[in-house]
């Protein structure tokens, strides 16, 4: 599994330098989109399948959405409008398009059966609940407060403030 | 089996990217990105550390920091925005008020 984990660690590390480095913020988006997804692809060669259908769905999924809110929430008006037509040329998908397709053939590899993927000690979804649910119960909860904090300052702060304009 | 100082590796070259983002970008969306990046080093290397004894505390650890990532994500992104309407930019040094 040596071979599979160091294409997916090479992938997310070009992906994440390409991430860091672009100058605009949809590029650097789709590059760590990838990086994300060849991280999840990490998480199921090391037998964490949970974490690694979580780092899809939520890291993926629901904070690169968050991210394309605020881009296109910050670029109002007909110059960013013509920005903006310039970024999604179909040419500045071919990098992430790329990268994202090898990760999808290396995954569809691995699922195959006989790549050798079975050795590879799996600790299911069914364990990790069980575990967070009994001695982690206290700190599942804190999680929870930490959350509803969150949602309650990003609500307070992003509304705008008291005898502020906008 | 992959071998755990490889993924510990591999953690720690998203940790020097991420560091490096945040320390060499001035605009905060980026900064944000490179932050994400962090956040994935540090789950990955308790992945590693959940796998190389084959516990699921691992995991659960990783949990706990989606949660504490999508909150930050959350809050930083509303404060953007409210950076954003007040200084009609995103450059950090617009914002240093506090280290003068």
């Amino acid at each position: 599994m040596e071979l599979e984990f160091l294409l997916a660690a090479a992938l997310a590390i070009f992906s994440g330098a390409m991430a860091v480095t672009r100058f605009s913020a949809v590029h650097a988006l789709l590059y760590l989109i990838v990086a994300l997804l060849a991280l999840a692809v990490c998480f199921a060669l090391l037998g964490a399948p949970f974490a690694a259908v979580l780092q899809v769905i939520i890291y993926a999924g629901a904070i690169t959405v968050l991210f394309v809110f605020v881009v296109m929430m910050l670029n109002l008006g007909p110059a960013s409008e013509y920005r903006e037509h310039a970024w999604l040329q179909p040419g500045q998908w071919r990098g992430p398009g790329l990268l994202a397709s090898l990760l999808l053939a290396e995954i569809v590899y691995v699922v195959l059966p006989g790549s050798g993927a079975e050795e590879t000690l799996q600790v299911d979804a069914k364990a990790v609940g069980t575990v967070l649910f009994g001695p982690y119960l206290v700190i599942v909860e804190l999680a929870s407060l930490l959350l509803l904090a969150g949602l309650v300052v990003a609500w307070h702060v992003g509304r705008g403030g008291i005898g502020e304009t906008g | 089996m992959t071998a755990t100082p490889l993924v510990l590796a591999l953690a720690a070259a998203l940790l020097v990217i991420g560091v490096t983002g945040v320390l060499a970008r001035r605009n905060l969306m980026f900064v944000l990105i490179s932050v994400e990046l962090l956040f994935n080093a540090a789950g990955l290397a308790f992945i590693a550390g959940g796998a190389h004894w084959a516990q699921p505390d691992g995991q659960v650890m990783y949990l706990l920091i989606l949660a504490v990532s999508g909150t930050e994500t959350a809050v930083a992104l509303a404060l953007m925005l409210r950076v954003e309407r007040r200084f009609g930019t995103l450059d950090v040094d617009a914002v240093s008020l506090l280290r003068d």
